[in-house]
């Protein structure tokens, strides 16, 4: 392309160790970064949760005040919600989404690089204000006024809502990889009805993120200006309405559920089909009714709201939505049982894991239904029943198939497969503790226990069932580190995998395990849905013989090369808005504009970054 | 970040649906752009009329001087269009001052609104007592009408909107600021654009760079025509 005289550092040719990881711009080594950070923050977020089940294990505890009570169940909910389920489903769609439509790397390697390292700095910002002024105490929807400067005078407030920011940058910037990874780099012949289920989930996904996220940022930016420059959106006493604030939210914040999960329902439309040895059933369908709940989950958000006095008609409005957007996603669990049946079952693993969600869902569905309708959600709203639907759909459902996900895609990841035997005493630990700790919560709540208490006295009689949960919950905690051990000793000494170790249906299983640096050799050519599985039994080829779309050989494959610029603005990103958190000071400001001249000037490098270094021209 | 993919896949990539990968990546940020700014105007609009002190969007809205600026915007995308055209025919000249021409529009616009925030910011009561009719008073000068009583020939008092001054400053600065940000940031970017074609950088081959800024630009104009007829229009004119 052009010639440029403007001074450009040559970008960095083969990096190794840590310099590698950090310059990588290579999908796959992203993906793993994504999986890793966010299992860690996942970990950070549980240990949150068992700090209040200690407390609530028995009446009148002291362990905690109930300032540090409200900052846990406040972190406890953004780590898992946005540091631990949003980037564990980011990881899978790294990894797994070019390996799936037949394709070398996503659209934008370096915006991909500069998505990780951005979700990176956003996590940071959060996790560090429990050592730097104390943590977010508002709840993780934030409800106005009491987010305000004249209720919430420290500093964690502006923690969460920059951290929010920057995360919801890293979101969008991955959000627009995807959906154009997904529409412009199918492999020839493959169709959009012939995508893998986890591609499509992805593409509706990602479309839900690119359009909801800039509403939370919205209610985020008038948050900030009320707080930093004493703005009025959210003031009563200026005749502001607090309920925008609630509105805002949750026109994001249910879409967001919808984010959460439908990743979680194409890995499990994958792993079903993969263990029954059958097609999934009624594939159009499933697509279908995906893009339905992506469609109708923008007209159900008041559904939150049934208790603040929005009138009989918005109510009874948004509880019919929300009973009718209950259809698609009992479509697809039909469709699930219907690939099952009269299929060859095989329970591994990951079908473990795959079956657990379609049952915990289903709970975590009904309870969901139960409160679709106003009047019996104004008993439930904000009592421990709601607590206990949450976690069967966020645990339940996305945290189960997401480990179902981790077990089926290791061994191509990794090339070794996971201890089977370890995995069916995982499956089993995590099935029965998620049980007894989810579960009395649907009794507690009925009984009247209020979300967000840090303390109960034992008149109420809800002692044993709130020993009960606390008891599952630590039992919870050791399963998950069943899980890291498995993931640790198989990674480490695990059985070598071959290929295709599944008798997998999609094309990430026609390339060696694990991939290849430049994932296929050849482009594949796709002539229906699971074209792997046509091409082994039918002998329908993937690839053309000769010629065609894929004659590059391994050697003269011309990969994406390594940068520093996405990296560093990130880095601008993080600094920038931790500065700004303390703008009133000359340092806080004077990093908040350092951080984001560096940014400014990062992306400007980056978009007049040389194609390749010389050395690397072939 | 413009050239950022061109350097990554040249030019000729091949793709399922032959749209280039920037160009599809840039009708996704528009789409989330329409929902920022479509959260922006809603919260204006839920809050029209709720301030609970002036002034108000008729005491400090000119819609005349609103007018031009609006004009010139619109005549920047006209120029946009032409400075388009022009690179595709590979007239590099005109396609230099159609270019800069769209830059110096934009900044005259912004020009305008900075302007048009100081005015604000500087607002003052006058009511002139001599020749007192309520009638023409807006509902804020109302509130100060009895300040004639005694007397007085003349009533002025300072009472410039800020951001903190009420709700309509508050929504107000916020909405405009924003999509002035969204100018400046084109501005920048067509400058950009013109400097690196006094380099030889822009050629009629590579027109995407600028096809993408024009996509951006033409947004940005179009939602300044939503906020003039929601904010302005409807903020002086409340019967239409
Ligand atoms: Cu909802």
């Amino acid at each position: 392309m052009t010639t440029l005289s403007i001074p450009v550092p040559s970008r960095p040719v083969h990096p190794t160790g840590v310099w590698g990881w950090i310059t990588t711009i290579d999908h796959k080594r992203i993906g793993i970064l994504y999986g890793v950070t966010a299992f860690i923050m996942f970990i950070t977020g549980g240990l949150e949760a068992l700090y209040m089940r200690a407390q609530l294990a028995r009446p009148d505890q002291e362990l905690v005040s109930p300032e540090v009570f409200n900052q846990l169940f406040t972190m406890h909910a953004t780590t898992m919600i946005f540091l631990a389920i949003m980037p564990m489903g980011a990881a899978f769609f790294n990894y797994i989404i070019p390996l799936q439509i037949g394709a070398r790397d996503v659209a934008f390697p370096r915006l991909n690089a500069f998505s990780y390292w951005t979700f990176l700095g956003g996590a940071l910002i959060l996790k560090l204000s429990w050592f730097f002024g104390g943590a977010p105490n508002a709840g993780w929807f934030g409800y106005a006024p009491i987010t305000g400067i004249q209720y919430n005078p420290g500093h964690g407030i502006d923690f969460w809502a920059m951290s929010l920011q920057v995360l919801g940058i890293a979101s969008l910037a991955a959000a627009f990889n995807f959906i154009v990874t997904i529409i412009n780099m199918r492999a020839p012949g493959m169709s959009l009805m012939r995508m893998p289920l986890f591609t499509w989930m992805t593409l509706i996904t990602s479309f839900l993120l690119v359009l909801a996220f800039p509403v939370i940022t919205v209610a985020l930016i008038e948050l900030m200006f009320d707080r930093f420059f004493g703005m009025n959106f959210f003031v009563p006493a200026k005749g502001a309405n607090p309920l925008l604030w609630q509105h805002l939210f949750w026109i994001f914040g249910h879409p967001e559920v919808y984010i959460l999960i439908l990743p979680a329902m194409g890995i499990v439309s994958e792993i079903i089909p993969t263990f029954s040895k059958k097609p999934l059933f009624g594939y159009p369908v499933v697509v279908l009714s995906g893009a339905v709940i992506g469609f109708m989950g923008w007209m159900v958000w008041s559904h939150h709201m049934f208790t603040v006095g929005l009138g009989p008609v918005a109510n009874s409005v948004f509880a019919l939505t929300t009973m009718a957007i209950a259809v698609p996603t009992g479509v697809k669990i039909f469709n699930w049982m219907g690939t099952m049946w009269g299929g060859s079952i095989s329970f591994k693993t990951p079908m473990l894991f795959a079956l657990g969600f379609i049952w915990l869902f289903i709970i975590g569905g009904l309870s969901g239904v139960m409160h679709s309708s106003a009047a019996s959600d104004a008993q439930q709203q904000d009592t421990y029943f709601v607590v206990a639907h949450i976690h069967y759909v966020l645990f339940g459902g996305s945290i189960m198939a997401l480990l179902a996900g981790t077990y089926y895609w290791f061994p191509k990841v990794t090339g070794r497969m996971m201890n089977e035997t370890l995995g069916k005493i995982n499956f089993w630990l995590v099935f029965i503790s998620m049980n007894i700790t989810f579960f009395p919560m649907h009794f507690i709540g009925l009984d009247g226990m209020p979300r967000r208490i840090y303390r109960y006295s034992s008149e109420y009689g809800w002692d044993f069932w709130n020993l009960v949960a606390s008891i599952g919950a630590f039992a919870l905690a050791f399963a998950i580190l069943v899980f890291m051990i498995n993931v640790i000793r198989s990674a480490m000494k695990g059985e070598k995998a071959s290929a295709d170790p599944w008798d997998g249906r999609t094309l990430e299983w026609s390339i060696p395990s694990p991939t290849p640096e430049y994932n296929f050799a050849q482009i594949p050519t796709v002539r229906g849905i699971d074209p792997f599985w046509a091409q082994k039994r039918e002998r329908v080829p993937v690839a053309p013989v000769a010629g065609g779309s894929g004659e590059d050989d391994a050697h003269s494959i011309h990969l994406p090369q390594p940068s520093y610029w996405p990296f560093l603005a990130s880095i601008g990103l993080f600094i920038g808005a931790y500065g700004l958190v303390y703008y009133q000071s000359i340092v806080g400001m004077t990093a908040g504009i350092l951080g984001l001249a560096l940014t400014i000037v990062s992306v400007y490098a980056w978009s007049f970054e040389p194609v390749n270094d010389p050395e690397e021209e072939h | 970040m413009a050239q950022a993919a061109a350097t990554q896949h040249g030019e000729h990539e091949e793709t399922t649906t032959g749209l280039n990968h920037r160009k599809l990546l840039m009708w996704a940020f528009l789409g989330s752009d329409c929902m920022f700014f479509g959260s922006l105007i809603a919260t204006y609009v839920v809050y029209q009329g709720k301030s609970k002190v002036g002034p108000f969007p008729e005491d400090v809205f000119s819609i005349p001087v609103t007018s031009v600026s609006t004009f010139v915007l619109l005549m920047s995308s006209m120029s946009m269009v032409l400075a388009y055209a022009a690179l595709t025919r590979g007239k590099m000249k005109a396609f230099r001052i159609w270019i800069l021409s769209t830059a110096i529009m934009g900044m005259t616009f912004i020009g305008f609104q900075v302007f048009e925030f100081r005015d604000f910011a500087n607002y003052e009561v006058h009511i002139d007592c001599a020749h007192l009719d309520v009638e023409k008073l807006t509902e804020f000068e109302k509130t100060f009408a009895d300040q004639c009583a005694d007397g007085v020939e003349e009533f002025e008092e300072q009472h410039g909107l800020t951001p903190r001054t009420n709700l309509f400053g508050t929504t107000f600065f916020t909405l405009t600021g924003f999509h002035g940000a969204h100018v400046t940031l084109g501005v920048i970017w067509l400058l950009s654009i013109a400097f690196h074609s006094f380099r030889g950088g822009v050629r009629p081959e590579t027109n995407l760079d600028v096809d993408l800024a024009a996509l951006y630009w033409h947004f940005v104009d179009v939602v300044w025509i939503v906020i003039f007829t929601v904010v302005y229009l409807f903020g002086v004119f409340p019967g239409i």
